[in-house]
């Protein structure tokens, strides 16, 4: 069984279809890459699967672990092991960023039926995984991302990763806005969370963010489809020429 | 002017069983005051929804039901237990039961030495002169009828004053408790607090209603803040759900003084807080905060007056509201810069969260400016949780029920957090957070 399974996804907002037909399959231990023009549609792909309200699903089916993810609502996708990395990751001004984590995790482990961390060993596992992005720890006590530069709220969505410990991530321009020590550190970061067990799909604007997290598979949307996938050499091969050439390959299968 | 239907024959008649009550001490100077505040009453009439001030609060229940002004002490069966979530340990503590002082709840071992603090009769019976020239000292034209009525029935309450120089540790506490009675009833507490010069000290003033019926909480509290005094005044309202609660508080602030006010109100059905403040001296700083909770049909409103009469005087004001249900909130803050107020620092702002589509809000900023070299700012937002925040909690796992919860509690914890007596805040927290649970199983 594949860990996520789209299938002729269509979706809309507002009426405007933006999905126009996704077909995706991402098995555990995988890293997928989705590469596209601007208004292509992925943040709007990462955005369904994460059950954001906006979007009406107008067609087709989605399998998440063999079950129907639109029969989820949001907070049981992310108990069930679904993690979104925001493109803009939201501000929440008066909620302590480990507060936030705490409640976020013990949610989950009690979905999972695991016992309720306590503080003390919550914090011991907070100190160590916010090492892995190499932030500082006055982060930990600081507002949700409020007044986080644009490089410090990606760098605390992959710390929220890490301790998350998720099954699905995807990573919705993870690497924009982050400078080159900060995408090596990201990079490292998402490298070491991966295994066997789970899978990473990453939308990026950038082949940089390729040679760090080695993908298995590269996708390009536009117009809301996946129109041409490949090896990690198709990322390279856009980075020269474009999105212009890529045309939409008969009888796609991915 | 009298609206009909009103009753101020009541009061009048009441009044009058209450002076013959008094006998010899009819003719005191406190009582002359008390003549005076009936008469000012009587001409005053109770506030009606066409006065600018009372606009959006319909008080008319208040101005129909025939209140007994409570003048004589009784336990009336309550125990320590019964308020003990309430108390602040080991602190002074002064507990009141429906506006009357209550030695056998009160708790005055914890007394620090040098500060004086007892009820207000036992204070007018051995100095009655120094009370005499404390009364309406504060209110000072500003009464309405609600301050003239506590005036006229003026009986007891808490008598603060902690003298030059002196710094208390802990925090005083002043807790009305309100019962149920056979009688409809009035409590009516006035309160003094002076703080010498140099001194600072914190008071928590709390009222809690263990009635579920209908009563007329009418207090007033006059503060004197001398010269260099540090005050911290925390008022915490967790009245009955039928209670009414009309609080008036007066403030001056003599130089250089700090007043911090932190107002939390939970309950009640009809709330009004006045808050006035008026600066005397330079140099002076004044902070008003206030956290608002409504839900059903209640109607909580805070009226703030701070009067930049002296230059180099800053003031800070944020007042915050919650409302849910079909509750309504009030806020209308004024600020006046007079002539000679230069170098006047004031910022004010006021936020509101409506949790539900009945309930509403009217907020009104009221900025009088007469002097050039000022700095004034005012802000008032009115606003639903953010969707975005709850769809970011919700992804990371967290329930749409505690999503709510935990942005509505950031929104509160901006006042709370301001608190600064620790026990008290975490209690405030604690009776928030139940609250705002409570909210949700019931909706
Ligand atoms: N809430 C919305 N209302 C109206 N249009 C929307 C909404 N959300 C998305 N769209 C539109 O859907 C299209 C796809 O947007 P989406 O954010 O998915 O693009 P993207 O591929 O992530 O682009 P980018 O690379 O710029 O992040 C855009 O044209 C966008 O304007
Ligand atoms: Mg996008």
């Amino acid at each position: 069984m594949s860990l996520l399974e789209i299938k002729n996804l269509h979706a809309s907002v507002n009426g405007n279809e933006i999905l126009r037909g996704i077909n995706l399959t991402v098995n555990a231990g995988e890293v997928h890459a989705i590469m596209g023009p601007n208004g292509s549609g992925k943040s709007t792909l990462a955005g369904v699967l994460a059950g954001r309200e906006a979007y009406t699903v107008t067609d087709g089916q989605v399998l998440y672990k063999g079950n129907n993810l639109f029969d989820m609502v949001p907070e049981e996708r992310a108990r069930e092991g679904l993690f979104l990395a925001f493109q803009y990751p939201v501000e929440i001004p008066g909620v302590n960023n480990s507060y936030f984590l705490k409640e976020s995790l013990n949610a989950i482990r009690k979905h999972k039926g695991l016992e309720q961390l306590d503080a003390i060993d919550f914090l011991a596992l907070i100190k160590q995984k916010v090492k892995i992005v190499e932030m500082d720890e006055s982060f930990l006590n600081r507002p949700v991302n409020e007044g986080f530069s644009g490089g410090e709220k990606k760098r605390n969505e992959i710390f929220h990763m890490a301790v998350l410990e998720p099954m699905l991530s995807i990573l919705d321009e993870t690497d924009s806005g982050l400078d080159i020590d900060a995408l090596r550190i990201v990079s490292e970061g998402v490298n070491k969370l991966r295994s066997k067990e789970n899978a990473t799909i990453i939308v990026t604007h950038y082949q940089r963010l390729l040679n760090y997290i080695i993908p298995d598979v590269v996708h390009v949307m536009k117009d809301g489809r996946l129109v041409k996938s490949g090896g990690k050499e198709l990322a390279l091969e856009l980075e020269d020429r474009g999105y212009d050439w890529v045309h939409e390959e008969a009888g796609q299968t991915v | 002017m009298q609206v009909i239907n009103q009753n101020i024959k009541w009061y009048q008649s009441k009044f009058e069983a209450f002076e013959q009550s008094l006998n010899g001490a009819k003719s005191t100077s406190v009582h002359t005051i008390r003549r005076d505040a009936m008469h000012r009453f009587v001409e005053l009439g109770f506030p009606t929804t066409r006065q600018e001030e009372w606009r959006f609060t319909n008080i008319l229940p208040i101005t129909t039901i025939e209140f007994q002004p409570i003048l004589r002490y009784e336990l009336n069966g309550v125990t320590k237990k019964d308020i003990q979530r309430y108390m602040l340990d080991n602190v002074l503590q002064l507990v009141f039961i429906d506006g009357m002082f209550s030695m056998e709840l009160s708790n005055i071992n914890s007394h620090p030495i040098g500060i004086t603090a007892g009820s207000l009769t036992e204070m007018s019976r051995e100095h009655p002169e120094t009370i005499r020239s404390y009364i309406n000292n504060m209110v000072m034209g500003e009464e309405n009828a609600f301050t003239t009525l506590n005036t006229a029935f003026l009986w007891d309450g808490a008598f603060i004053s902690v003298p030059r120089g002196i710094v208390l540790e802990n925090p005083i506490q002043l807790l009305f408790v309100a019962t149920d009675r056979e009688k409809v009833y009035a409590a009516q507490p006035r309160n003094f607090i002076i703080a010498g010069i140099d001194s600072q000290f914190k008071i928590v003033e709390t009222y809690v209603g263990l009635a579920k019926n209908t009563y007329l909480t009418n207090t007033v509290t006059e503060i004197l803040l001398c010269d260099n005094s540090i005050v911290e005044h925390d008022k915490f309202q967790i009245e009955g759900i039928n209670a009414y609660h009309i609080g008036t508080t007066h403030v001056q602030m003599n130089a250089a003084s700090r007043y911090t006010s932190n107002v939390i109100s939970l309950s009640g059905s009809i709330v009004r807080n006045n808050i006035t403040a008026r600066f005397n001296a330079e140099s002076a700083e004044c902070i008003l905060n206030g956290l608002s909770l409504g839900s059903g049909m209640q109607l909580i409103d805070n009226h703030t007056v701070i009067d930049h009469a002296k230059p180099h005087c800053s003031s800070h004001e944020l007042y915050k509201s919650i409302l849910d249900g079909a509750s309504k909130g009030v806020f209308n803050g004024k600020v006046f810069v007079r002539k000679d107020a230069q170098k006047t620092d004031a910022k004010q702002t006021n936020k509101t969260l409506l949790l539900s589509d009945e309930a509403t809000m009217n907020t009104k900023p009221q900025l009088e400016i007469f002097a050039d070299d000022v700095k004034c700012t005012h802000g008032a937002t009115v606003g639903q949780l953010d969707d975005e925040q709850i769809f970011y909690l919700r992804s990371r796992g967290i329930d749409l029920n505690a999503a709510r919860d935990i942005l509505t509690s950031a929104f509160a914890g901006d006042v709370i957090n301001r608190i600064t007596i620790e026990p008290f805040r975490s209690q405030v927290e604690r009776i928030i957070h139940d609250r705002l649970n409570n909210n949700h199983t019931s909706s």
